[in-house]
């Protein structure tokens, strides 16, 4: 029994530390996608922030700077899918991709310019990294039965970045929902028009949302390049800036119900490793490929409307015109 | 602002600009990096036309992205994004092998090529065909379920090669090769057998198929009753509904011809070149296909010049790698990247000055 409890608690804590940059994306695309703007670079800024934070984390030596670096290059490329999709009301789509591409591109090309090891940074040593934090009294708890695993293995010993992503979900609560900011940012998705005649400018509310977009989606690559793993791989982000993008709709752009549908691609994630090759009663063996489909496959399940509809803001992806 | 572009501005001139700050971007990016530029350019064309062979890698690059760039412009005439490119021509490969495994014992080659290059188009258009059937009756965009699809398609190419079609008594994620009188013959052996000198190449014949692709989208799209109802549905669904498009089954149509497209991809990439179903052999290229048809504005005679140009792109970037320590490859992601975003969703940047720069010259009275 408290050998199943404690591994279920280490289940759960490696879902945690997967679906922590999924959270900060599926975020991120949250402000976007609530203002109005449609993000499918979340990708490609992910993949952008895990190479500048891991680049510059080792070249300083301080894995803040490479968080710094990782939030400046993000928000950069944001702000160029802004300047497309906001300034000069391009295809957000096409800006997306474009922005995926780019990012792709230009983390290996400037990998191998900076460091000449085939794309990737040099592997980081302890000091540039986030380290796990043990929370207080952890060790002493950890023989409690139920609860003390609980503290000790689920809640304690993770790097800080994981702490931020569980206190990001409240915090987007409260700037959507209860703060006049967000109740703007919210109407510059669902009537633009409205926003306009009682004298905000959608334009500036819509930059905004997409600079929220960058900050967080470059914490979420710090986290995957100098947290979670410790130095840039290309192509490290994985597929993760779209599953965020997925959780997102599963949530249905709501901020708790986004979190669980996080957690419930981080499980999938974390089960896939550990099922590979184990034979399970009835189904028998299942293919880790399977499992790691299973968030597109119901991403799209629920978006043909057969549990739930999943509404988008009304003016998403509609560039705002001004009446003249 | 002033009034509408020239003609000649507009299909001419603007596409060339945006091209233009495209590669402006990239070299700036190369000299960043502390390379010239101009000499990295120089590098690529000699990559891609001089040196033996190259000029046939860059035709066989070409061939991929008329295919892919033509599945994404079919769509986008109908108003529709399919981003699902990469998917559709995977799951074609599995087309192509699903033919090929079954049939080379039994069939002779001439029989099984037909059949495979019919599989590829069935198998890519099957793959289109749900996200297709989403949209038109349940309303999910096509965006994201293709986008879905492409990561549903990779995991069922790795789980397929590494279990049920990978070859006997090896663990490379691939399958058996196909019987050789049942690949399409690849020009440098057509060259050799009459007698030329030919170095070698993946070029293949499936390039003939490619033109033949490109010209049958030109008749569909314009001079066919269907063509008309699906540029009407993309010009203002509303006005098509009027008018007496049946929506829904144009969508769906217009989706499977555009993953059909996609999949025959996979002839020139599987059937020609590889010979054999290898994982990740779409490589990318059907999101090149989004750059080609954005640069060729979605008309066939268009996707073929910039086929050719990615086509150059990728064969000289290639040369990249082994010309500079400090360059790769991966340059011609950037200018990818680069041409989507002005081509695409940047283009109409210059609209607005342009068509002041095009106006006629009529001098408003000058305040003083």
């Amino acid at each position: 029994m408290t050998e199943a409890w404690i591994d279920a608690m280490q289940i759960l804590a490696s879902t945690l530390r997967l679906a922590t940059p999924l959270i900060f994306c599926a975020m991120a695309g949250m402000f976007s996608e609530r203002a109005g703007v449609v993000d499918i670079g979340l990708e490609g800024k992910l993949l952008m922030g895990a190479f500048a934070a891991a680049a510059v984390a080792s070249l300083t030596g301080s894995p803040w700077a490479g968080l710094g670096a990782a939030i400046f290059a993000s928000v950069a490329l944001a702000l160029v899918h802004g300047f497309a999709c906001i300034t000069h009301r391009g295809d957000h789509i096409v800006s997306g991709v474009a922005i995926n591409i780019l990012a792709s591109g230009l983390t290996v090309v400037i990998g191998i310019a900076l460091f000449t090891m085939g794309g990737q940074t040099p592997p980081l040593d302890r000091a540039e990294r986030f380290r796990p934090i043990t929370l207080p009294f952890a060790d002493q708890v950890a023989d409690i039965p139920v609860l003390g695993p609980l503290y000790a293995e689920l809640l304690s010993g993770h790097n800080i970045l994981v702490y931020a992503a569980l206190a990001a979900v409240p915090l987007a609560s409260i700037v959507l929902f209860a703060t006049s900011f967000g109740l703007r940012l919210r109407a510059a998705g669902e009537a633009p028009e409205a926003v306009d005649s009682a004298g905000y400018s959608v334009t500036w509310l819509r930059y905004r949302a997409v600079i929220i977009t960058g900050v967080l989606c470059g914490i979420a690559g710090a986290y995957l390049s100098t947290a979670h793993g410790g130095g840039f791989v290309r192509e490290m982000s994985a597929g993760k800036g779209y599953i965020a993008l997925a959780a997102l709709i599963f949530g249905k752009w709501r901020p708790v119900p986004t979190l669980f549908a996080c957690l419930l691609f981080g499980v999938l994630e974390s089960s896939a490793a550990r099922l590979s090759g184990v034979s399970l009663p009835v189904v028998g063996q299942i293919p880790i490929e399977v499992i790691l489909i299973a968030p597109y496959v119901l991403t799209v399940i629920l978006l043909a409307g057969f549990f739930g509809r999943a509404i988008p803001p009304r003016a998403l992806g509609v560039p705002y015109v001004k009446e003249r | 602002m002033s009034g509408p572009l020239p003609r000649w501005a507009d299909v001419l001139v603007i596409p060339l600009i945006n091209v233009a700050l495209a590669f402006l971007v990239a070299g700036g990016v190369v000299a960043l990096i502390g390379e010239n530029p101009l000499a990295a350019l120089r590098v690529m064309i000699e990559g891609a036309f001089v040196y033996p062979g190259s000029l046939g890698y860059t035709l066989y690059y070409a061939t991929n992205f008329v295919f892919t760039g033509l599945a994404v412009a079919v769509a986008f005439h109908a108003r529709l994004f399919n981003i699902g490119g990469e998917g559709q021509a995977a799951i074609g490969g599995l087309g192509v092998m699903a033919v090929c495994l079954t049939l080379d014992p039994y069939l002779p080659g001439v029989l099984v090529i037909p059949l495979a290059i019919l599989g590829a188009a069935l198998f890519g258009g099957a793959w289109a065909f749900l996200p297709g059937f989403l949209q038109a009756t349940r309303g999910s965009h096509v965006v994201i379920t293709t986008i879905m699809f492409n990561f549903i398609a990779a995991g069922i190419l790795v789980w397929l090669l590494t279990g049920p079609l990978i070859r006997p008594g090896q663990s490379t994620p691939q399958t058996r090769n196909i019987a050789p009188d049942a690949t399409i013959p690849t020009v440098h052996e057509i060259a050799r057998a009459l007698g030329f000198e030919a170095s070698s190449s993946p070029l293949n014949l499936s390039i003939l198929l490619a033109a033949a692709a490109a010209f049958g989208v030109w008749v569909l799209i314009w001079r066919t009753p269907f063509g008309f109802r699906l540029r009407t549905l993309g010009e203002s669904e509303p006005a098509a509904r009027y008018a007496g498009v049946p929506v829904p089954s144009m969508v769906v149509a217009t989706m499977v011809i555009s993953g059909a497209l996609a999949g025959l991809m996979a002839t020139n990439a599987v059937l020609g070149a590889q010979e054999k179903l290898v994982n990740n052999f779409t490589a990318g290229f059907g999101f090149t296909g989004i750059a080609v048809a954005l640069m060729g504005r979605a008309h066939p005679v268009g996707i073929v010049m910039a086929s050719l140009l990615f086509g150059a792109l990728y064969q000289g970037g290639t040369e990249l790698s082994f010309a500079y320590s400090t360059l790769d490859r991966n340059m011609v992601l950037v200018l990818q990247g680069l041409i989507i975003l002005f081509s695409g969703a940047l283009a109409h940047m210059l609209d607005g000055p342009l068509s002041r720069l095009f106006a006629p010259r009529r001098r408003l009275p000058s305040t003083p």
